[in-house]
């Protein structure tokens, strides 16, 4: 139970320092939002860890094991592996977050128009997607890259496209089942227009699932950028991409073990540090969870 | 009840039907209601006869198929419900206190939201001051302010329903079923409080309610709906002590009562079911399970005819 003192003031500051201080006392998500301030200060400051040409320069012996010199030891061409980790992050989370959130925008705003409306709109949206839908998505994907041709910034578009009807779908299905809510009713008897009511009724009810949703398609989809990597469409040779490098790893396996679990270890740890935030971010901010 | 007083909601030939595949589906079928300042209009009928489509069509939730809405005089079934600054005239109580609060915003956000979206007071300040003051009004303690509507009972959630429903300082509420989710200790208290405060404000209700006891409590005027109709309209006194209609006979005599000689009186149960609303015959909607339905009952639409002064009945029996 919350004192007298606590309640006065979480009206004063407002509903982001409630849900601050219900996500700190989260031990595991606090874990992975520490984690994952890390891997992005590592991305952003990638350059001042490490310069990027180490990740081009034959510096080593192939296959060295983690040395001072290079800590995580050195590729099957001599490379630092520590560098094209270290800057292979760049790209790992810029795909995963990238095109997650941008199908996220895209679908969610048609998906909230298609429920909130219904009627012609959401009938022929719908069965657009319906077709989409049929399409296995590693299939759709591959077609995409193929169409638009390998490469790092198609590989994102790709799987923005093919994120965008799950996405849509699954806001349609949440604003259906808020609007006809009593308290959407309620809200339009004393005037509120309708962009209020999604914004401030229905969004902020359909937005729990939608964070789980969103954290676990953020590692998904990190992890799905390492897969097509590793397969040879989205990220190219020699530019370092956690997946490719795996891919480059993959015959020298049992000679040096390092080569490929250290980027693997980074593509777990981030996909892992998100799904945990991800889950306290939730409790937070429900305050039907609360306690 | 003087003539010349305009009523401060009235009604005529209201209609509201629904489209659905196989035809129109007709929930409010032209009521003619008046509410005078200060009065409570109940509203009784089984579930299904439109007595919830009525309210709400009045506040402003639907559009009116056709017919005219009066509020003191002026037409406003056509008008923009917040431009004309209706929002801030006439407001709502729903039936369910517990989807009818936004689960996501705090006691004092909820009442403030009717203030906020409206313009109603300045700064922040002073909504949060008339919002403590709300709170007294209707009986809620300070301290529930920062709370949640899960972490509340029933009771003080519909408390929280008045209070909103009061701050845009209405002349009008639309109460629709308020106490039908509530258990029946708490069903006392917040009809009691409705009344105190129609007292003191001068509010004026429409009361939604299947509760014959409830609306018995708290009418001045009570109308008995049917299929989207009025069958039966008069003063509270003139429904219980002279129901006229055998749709309201039956629902009468279906009321439990607590004496002795009640023991020995036979219930008039009514037979059949509720008619389709979906494209009705004419006639009396109730003829299909009316004990004294003739032909001419399904000869046409009926009227209601007064049998005695504030006292219309819509049945052949009393031409």
């Amino acid at each position: 139970m919350k004192t007298k003192g606590q309640e006065k003031q979480s009206i004063k500051r407002g509903r982001g320092y409630e849900i601050w201080g219900l996500f700190k006392r989260n031990k595991p998500a606090m874990v992975g939002l520490a984690l994952l301030a890390f891997i992005a200060l590592v991305a952003i400051f990638a350059d001042v860890i490490v310069p990027e040409e180490l990740c081009y320069t034959f510096s080593g012996a192939p296959l060295e094991t983690p040395s001072i010199e290079h800590p995580f030891g050195t590729d099957n061409l001599g490379r630092d592996l520590f560098a094209r980790v270290v800057h292979g992050s760049r790209v790992s989370l810029l795909i995963g977050f990238g095109a997650t959130i941008l199908s996220l925008a895209v679908g969610a705003f048609i998906g909230a128009a298609c429920g909130y409306f219904g009627g012609v709109l959401d009938n022929v949206v719908m069965r657009i997607f319906d077709v989409i839908a049929c399409i296995p998505g590693m299939l759709l994907i591959l077609v995409l890259v193929m169409a638009l041709g390998r490469g790092t910034e198609n590989l994102l578009y790709a799987l923005m496209i093919s994120g965008v009807p799950g996405y849509a779908r699954f806001v349609r299905a949440t604003v259906i089942n808020l609007t006809d809510m009593e308290y959407v009713q309620c809200a339009k008897s004393y005037g509120t227009s309708n962009f209020t009511i999604i914004l401030r009724h229905v969004l902020p009810n359909a937005l729990g699932p939608i964070i789980i949703m969103l954290a676990g398609s953020v590692s998904g989809t990190i992890l799905a950028a390492a897969s097509y990597s590793f397969m040879g469409f989205g990220v190219q040779q020699p530019a370092p991409e956690w997946g490719a490098i795996i891919a480059a790893s993959r015959q020298f396996m049992r000679l040096a073990p390092h080569f490929a679990v250290l980027p693997g270890m980074a593509i777990v740890i981030t996909a892992m540090s998100i799904n945990l935030m991800g889950d306290g971010l939730r409790d937070a901010l429900d305050p039907r969870l609360k306690d | 009840m003087s003539v010349e007083v305009t009523p401060v909601v009235e009604t005529v030939d209201l209609k509201k039907y629904y489209k659905t595949k196989k035809g129109d589906l007709h929930a409010v079928d032209g009521i003619n209601l008046k509410i005078y300042r200060g009065q409570t209009l109940g509203v009784v009928g089984e579930s299904g006869c439109g007595k919830s489509t009525l309210g709400r069509t009045i506040i402003g939730l639907h559009k009116p198929t056709a017919g005219q809405i009066l509020f003191q005089g002026r037409d406003i079934s056509r008008m923009k419900r917040k431009k004309d600054g209706l929002c801030t005239k006439m407001s709502m109580i729903f039936q369910d206190p517990y989807a009818s609060l936004n689960p996501r915003m705090c006691v004092a956000d909820l009442i403030a939201d009717p203030m906020r979206i409206n313009h109603l007071y300045g700064s922040r300040q002073e909504q949060y001051q008339r919002v403590e003051e709300l709170m007294d009004i209707v009986g809620l303690a300070r301290r529930v302010a920062g709370a949640y509507p899960h972490e509340l009972d029933g009771g003080r959630r519909q408390r929280i329903g008045i209070a909103r429903a009061l701050a845009v300082d209405p002349e009008f509420i639309v109460c629709d079923e308020p106490v039908s989710a509530l258990d029946v200790s708490i069903q006392a208290q917040i009809l009691n409080l409705l009344m105190d405060l129609q007292d003191e404000l001068g509010l004026t209700y429409l009361f939604v309610t299947h509760n014959l006891s409830v609306v018995k409590h708290i009418s001045d005027q009570i109308m008995v709906t049917y299929l989207g109709r009025c069958v039966e309209m008069g003063s509270s006194d003139q429904i219980f002590e002279n129901p006229c209609h055998p749709y309201t006979k039956a629902l009468l005599s279906a009321l439990p009562e607590v004496s002795l000689e009640a023991r020995n009186k036979k219930v008039e149960l009514l037979k059949g079911e509720i008619g389709n609303p979906i494209n009705p015959k004419p006639g009396c909607r109730f003829a299909s399970r009316c004990p004294h339905c003739t032909e001419a009952c399904l000869a046409g639409d009926l009227d209601p005819r007064e049998v005695e002064p504030g006292h219309q009945v819509s049945c052949l029996l009393y031409e």
